[in-house]
């Protein structure tokens, strides 16, 4: 079991109040994200679950059971951290148990746990190196096997995968989803990164400034970004938002269209027109950055593989306008 | 990177190096050489030394027996070896506590420990020779462990938080994310994460209290003194006795210096303070 | 990672060494202070009478008191010069390519192992001895008359011995701080046309400053308080040429046994420091944030 519950949770260093009053709950056996740009709060929200960091005020609450002063340990909860945070005198078996030896789990039992888990991590012939001598693919997996082990109501990942390399983090990101669809046990997961949270998530929070923006599944956010600053952070290449006449023009105060929902053509006959600026040719797709549409500085299009717009070229835009995105002054999502 | 430097660069640099290195060196080959000599021919000019005299070892011999070598010795490795291990008991929870729960006060605690350094010894012989005379610590081991303990606590504290402020507080909070207590924190985790750091300061501050020579001559006589007040006692008329000086000296550097050489990697980083990277 | 919980263990865990050296500090202090005000001689126990400032009416009017805190700062001052000057040379000579870099090293290192009282009595008999000592003897094989280091320069004799203890550390504190310099830089230094004397003053110095700043100031406490080396080589003498405030109060209080104005002395010893302190902490202080 592994429902956490958030009630009126606050957090204030000094006079700075990070965190203001919160409310969030995590189902048991959701795959939570907490995405955000940094200093939103994400990790703090995620140490004041752990126990690392008091609550101001508020109540958190691990099954039901008030857990806001219980010590980390007595949580039943394992954290995955960015550094991975191995003990890097102690061999990987050594890492793995040492959860166990505390909770004076016995050795036999410990022994099993360790070589499933090791199984199940691809670790086995690694069990008797130091961190040290692992790859950074591998640390990550000691420190999930660490996590494995004791079998904890939920687990807490606060970035892990940012100190990898582009190709083995895909790959990890794989395996913690694998892993998820496996235990089918609560995990939250902390990150800056947005295709992560898409790609990851059953329930993603957007935080801004230690407030909620959002809460929903992908593609919930995806379609209906709440406010603009949702919709400019979900998605990639990021939504285009303008303001001004063009906005106007389509009952809004800020409109926004997704480069995927806009496409190219003879710039006599489309809706909007610009100058092609860089073109980045990804093989199968090509982004077009746009220049001079009387919208925004920039307008960002994606375009099939095969087009081709040479540098100042005129280019014809066409929005798919079941898809674009409305706000009000406030930023806020007009139905 | 490093550039491919000539043999004949290299050759010089080693020539002034080397010649340097010698001259700072010499002073103590030169008791070592003497100790070994008879009194007479360690009075002659350095290259009839060197060239056209017998070894012996006679002169060992008489320092031991003119005054106990083995006593001081004892002294010596009692009270440094003490004092640095009650020290470190001190230390670490102290330096636990401001490198991983740092808070407004910490860097001014830390600047007044060290300042308790800048207490110059001399502006409280007075009433510390009174007090150990009053409750009969005057010349005893017990006595002068802990006025050295309290010495060099602050250059323990401070040498074991710099090497703690390089353990990221994440790998403690892991231990206590896994069911660790506080206790089992400092003692599974961080004690031997830090054990390199811990084995630099226990290093330096064997040496310091080994060598500290103001106190060590100020509160102790016959009973306590260590090798600092054996040697003193050579000084004049008997340090015209060159060979006798000499082995006495030898034998009164000789552990420290051994000691000092076989650890010269963890001493170099302890003699650093840590305070340079 | 602060909760209220690790917030209290720390409290409680930084207490024995705050409490030990808070009393290490204020009980002597204050007794210090105390008996500076008493009529207080060991040699005639009984009453210690009031005795106002004339202890330290007496310390100060001593003419010893003028020469000794002249002799103390010119020992720091000296020592600190000959150590840091000699210590940059040493880390920039040892810090070049050679060979049995380990050995030369060691060679340089020694020194520090040494007890004062050991090196005192080494340099005084088998060196700066007249008569057999090597330097008395090199002069008379050159012909030349043999200094009488002690009679003749005392005090510089003196900081040439505690120098001699000091430079090692010097010279490793400098020498690591060194090899941490990014070579990239003095790479790229001398890319941009910079000579060695340039990038000497501009890049290495710099570099070195928190270094030079940590050696000023741990030497600066050990040599405030120089004290062995003068009581087995001097005694303070000849006259008082090599008496600083420390030794001054050692024979006023332990060999005169005058508690009241080794006291008194010893108070002034604590305020010298405290001058010197103020700027050391305020260098170090700055440098520490670095």
């Amino acid at each position: 079991m592994g429902r956490i519950t958030l009630e009126k949770v606050t957090k204030s260093f000094g006079e700075v109040e990070v965190i203001p009053p919160l409310d969030l709950t995590i189902e048991d056996g959701e795959f939570t994200v907490f995405v955000g740009p940094s200093g939103c709060g994400k990790s703090t929200l995620l140490r004041l679950i752990a126990g690392l960091e008091d609550t101001t005020s508020g109540h958190i609450r691990i099954d039901g059971e008030d857990a806001t002063d219980l010590p980390p340990a007595k949580r039943g909860l394992a954290m995955v951290f960015q550094s991975y945070a191995l003990y890097p005198h102690m061999s990987v078996r050594k890492n793995i148990a040492f959860p166990m030896k505390m909770a004076k789990v016995p050795e036999d039992e410990q022994n099993r746990r360790i070589e499933q888990a090791a199984k199940a991590l691809n670790l086995t012939e690694y069990l008797d190196r130091r961190p040290g001598q692992l790859s950074g693919g591998q640390r990550q997996r000691v420190a999930i096997g660490r996590a494995i082990v004791r079998e904890p109501a939920a687990f807490l990942f606060d970035e892990p995968l940012s100190n990898l390399d582009a190709a083995l983090r895909v790959g990890m990101r794989l395996e913690i989803s694998e892993l998820h669809k496996r235990l089918a046990t609560t995990m939250i997961y902390v990150t800056h990164d947005q295709v992560e949270a898409m790609t990851m998530a059953d329930k993603i929070v957007v935080l801004r400034a230690g407030n909620i923006e959002q809460v929903g599944s992908p593609l919930e956010l995806y379609k209906e970004p709440r406010n603009t600053f949702v919709a400019g952070f979900i998605g990639s290449p990021k939504m285009n938002l303008f303001e001004g006449p063009e906005a106007e023009k389509l009952g809004a105060h800020t409109a926004g269209v997704r480069p995927e929902h806009i496409e190219v053509g003879d710039p006599a006959s489309t809706y909007w027109s610009g100058t092609v600026g860089v073109a980045e040719h990804l093989g199968s797709d090509t982004f077009f950055h746009i220049h001079e549409t009387g919208l925004a500085d920039t307008i960002t299009v994606r375009a099939p593989g095969d087009v081709d717009y040479k540098h100042g070229d005129r280019i014809g835009l066409n929005p798919r306008m079941d898809m674009i995105h409305k706000f009000d002054q406030q930023g806020l999502r007009i139905q | 990177m490093a550039r491919a430097v000539s043999t004949k660069q290299k050759s010089i640099n080693t020539a002034i190096a080397g010649t340097l290195g010698f001259l700072m060196f010499f002073p103590i080959l030169w008791i070592l050489i003497l100790s070994f000599k008879t009194e007479e021919d360690a009075i002659r000019a350095p290259l009839e030394v060197l060239f056209s005299s017998g070894w012996t070892l006679d002169s060992f011999a008489a320092v031991q027996a003119r005054s106990d070598y083995f006593k001081h010795f004892s002294n010596s490795v009692i009270i440094s070896l003490g004092s640095t291990i009650l020290g470190l008991l001190i230390a670490i929870p102290a330096a636990w506590s401001m490198a991983f729960v740092p808070s407004r006060h910490t860097k001014n605690i830390l600047m007044w420990m060290l300042s308790t350094k800048m207490l110059p010894p001399v502006g409280v012989l007075v009433p510390i020779y009174l007090i150990f005379r009053d409750t009969g610590l005057l010349d005893s081991r017990t006595g002068l462990t802990i006025v050295l303990t309290l010495m060099n606590l602050p250059i323990i504290v401070w040498m074991l938080y710099t090497y703690f402020k390089e353990i990221p507080g994440e790998i403690l909070e892991a231990a206590r994310m896994d069911g660790a207590s506080l206790r089992e924190e400092v003692l599974y985790v961080l004690t031997p994460m830090a054990i390199p750091g811990m084995a630099s300061t226990m290093l330096l501050n064997i040496i310091l209290a080994w060598n500290e020579a103001f106190w060590t001559l100020n509160l102790t006589a016959a009973k306590a003194a260590p090798l600092t007040a054996f040697i003193a006692s050579y000084s004049s008329p008997e340090g015209l006795f060159y060979a006798k000086l000499s082995a006495a000296s030898i034998m009164a550097i000789a552990p420290i210096l051994i000691m000092g050489w076989f650890s010269q990697k963890q001493l170099v980083r302890g003699l650093t303070f840590g305070a340079v990277k | 990672m602060s909760t209220k919980a690790s917030r209290s263990a720390a409290r409680l865990m930084i207490s024995p060494a705050v409490v030990l050296l808070l009393m290490w500090m204020i009980v002597p202090l204050v007794m210090t202070v105390y008996f500076s005000f008493l009529r207080y001689n060991l040699l005639s126990p009984g009453a210690t009478p009031w005795a106002g400032w004339d202890n330290y009416y007496w310390f100060i009017t001593d003419p010893s008191f003028n020469d000794a805190i002249w002799n103390t700062l010119a020992l720091v001052g000296g020592i600190l010069v000959i150590t840091v000057v000699g210590g940059i040379g040493f880390a920039l000579l040892l810090d070049r390519p050679m060979f049995g870099t380990g050995i030369i090293r060691i060679m340089v290192i020694a020194p520090f192992f040494v007890m004062p009282t050991v090196s005192a009595l080494v340099w005084k008999n088998m060196f700066f001895n007249p008569v057999n000592g090597i330097f008395g003897n090199i002069a008379t094989s050159l012909g030349l008359q043999p200094i009488d280091f002690f009679a003749e320069i005392p005090l510089l004799s003196i900081i040439f011995i505690v120098s001699w203890m000091w430079l090692p550390f010097a010279t490793l504190i400098l020498l690591t701080a060194l090899q941490s310099l990014d070579q990239e830089q003095l790479e790229a230094a001398e890319m941009d046309g910079a000579s060695w004397s340039n990038r000497f003053w501009y890049i290495m110095l710099p570099h070195l400053a928190r270094a030079i700043t940590v050696v000023i100031l741990i030497q600066t406490i050990f040599l405030l308080s120089v004290f062995a080396e003068i009581l087995v080589t001097t005694n303070g003498g000849p006259g008082t040429a090599t008496t600083n405030l420390t030794y001054l109060i050692y024979v006023s209080s332990l060999l005169q046994f005058d508690v009241g104005m080794g006291s008194a002395g010893g108070v002034f010893a604590i305020i010298l420091a405290n001058i010197v302190a103020i700027f050391l902490m305020r260098m170090i202080g700055k440098n520490l944030d670095a």
